[in-house]
């Protein structure tokens, strides 16, 4: 009973100090983040990696996502005569939810792992601490520009996303089934609006890119110096950042759009 | 990799995104149509416009003439004063014609159609539709409906 009770204390103790931990990380990193603008070229390197690396998964993705919710959107609509919103659902469906979602979902495999596992072997083969003794602070130099570059990175996969989902359903909906392709593209127009639609989807893919890049590097920066502790950082990492984004979303749209 | 390539690429990305984004603001959401298309506003008093919004479609023998600009409640009639923003273009519609609310399909969005008159005159800038006929309401139809059966 006491050995139970002292486990459960542990273990909500251990959960406090991560989180505690996670947040002043991210003090330190929002603090560290003003070093792109002494040195840019940090972040272009990794905007490189996280960014235009992803963006043949992420249009590659897009294309098909878009496809199918062409598909079964004209399926599901043209029992009620109404085939020709075919476009409004493609539309609204990836600006609002699928766009920022998905990217974040696929950044977390693509990139967000990449960054956990560099900065845990890192760590384990004590590059970090060997800055730290040539008083080169990691967390500016290495974890900062990381963390600016997922932010700057997952906003613009998002925007990506959604306009090559668009192209997919289009190519479905007037290439294959024969909507017309004005109705297709006016029916959207006139559902679809800059200031409620698409800026929340901005703002939402904005959000994800704080929380994958803060969990890929808090994982990897506390990950235990061992094969072993670096790979199940890894896969924490995604799982981690993959809950908070849809729980996230649920939060975001739930404010967003009442 | 070279640093010309990582810069390259890094440029490619943004282009593209900001591409992506100006796509979603001017073909997805038609951004183009916030800028007031050249034209003229005419107003219309309706009973009841039912679920018409603003930015409806106006439209002429099933021809796209303007949109629906602002729908306004007239404070001593209690009509809903609806004003209509028709597109250059259309500046020959007769002065009796008739603006009627209809629904497009059963469930879909209602919309303004413009029942041609006969008269020579046309409708100018801040001109009055005389004839209007108000959306038709559902419950109210079905109320008719039974109390004639009753009878």
């Amino acid at each position: 009973m006491t050995g139970r009770l002292q486990a459960l204390g542990r273990a909500t103790l251990d959960g406090l100090q991560a989180l505690g931990g996670a947040v002043l990380l991210l003090g330190r990193l929002l603090r560290g983040a003003t070093v792109v603008l002494v040195r840019p070229r940090l972040l272009v390197e990794q905007v490189y990696a996280v960014g235009t690396l992803s963006l043949v998964i992420i249009a590659v993705s897009a294309l098909f996502v878009g496809m199918v919710l062409g598909l079964q959107g004209y399926y599901t609509l043209v029992d009620f005569g109404a085939d020709d919103s075919v476009g409004t659902l493609v539309a609204l469906s990836l600006v609002r939810e699928l766009g920022p979602v998905v990217t974040a979902l696929l950044f977390a495999g693509r990139a967000g792992s990449s960054l956990t596992a560099e900065i845990g072997l890192m760590k384990a083969t004590e590059q970090l601490s060997s800055m730290e003794m040539m008083a080169v602070d990691p967390e500016r130099r290495i974890l900062a520009p990381r963390f600016a570059a997922a932010l700057v990175a997952v906003p613009l996969l998002a925007a990506v996303f959604s306009a090559v989902g668009v192209i997919g359903g289009y190519l479905v909906a007037v290439g294959m089934l024969g909507i017309d392709g004005g109705a297709f593209w006016s029916n959207m127009q006139s559902a679809v609006d800059v200031t409620p639609d698409i800026l929340n989807g901005v703002i939402k893919s904005v959000a994800f890119g704080f929380v994958a890049g803060w969990i890929a590097l808090y994982m990897g920066y506390t990950a235990e110096p061992t094969a072993q502790g670096v790979s199940r950082a890894t896969t924490q990492g995604v799982v981690r950042t993959s809950l908070a984004v849809l729980g996230l979303d649920f939060l975001l749209t739930a404010l967003m759009f009442d | 990799m070279s640093e010309r390539l990582v810069e390259i690429g890094v440029g490619a990305f943004v282009a593209l995104g900001l591409a992506a984004l100006l796509v979603l603001a001017l073909q997805v959401s038609g951004l183009t149509e916030l800028r007031q298309p050249p034209g003229y506003e005419v107003t219309a008093t309706f009973d009841n416009v039912g679920g018409l919004r603003e930015k409806a479609p106006v439209s002429m023998a099933g021809v796209h003439v303007g949109r629906v600009e602002s729908i306004a409640l007239d404070p001593e009639t209690h009509q809903a004063r609806v004003t209509l923003r028709i597109e250059r273009g259309y500046d020959s519609i007769p002065a009796d014609s008739t603006a009627a609310i209809y629904t497009s399909g059963l469930l879909g969005e209602q919309y303004v159609g413009i029942e041609p008159g006969w008269e020579q005159a046309t409708l100018a800038a801040g001109d009055r539709f005389t004839e209007t006929q108000s959306a038709v309401v559902l419950e109210r139809l079905i109320g008719q409906f039974m109390t004639q059966m009753q009878d």
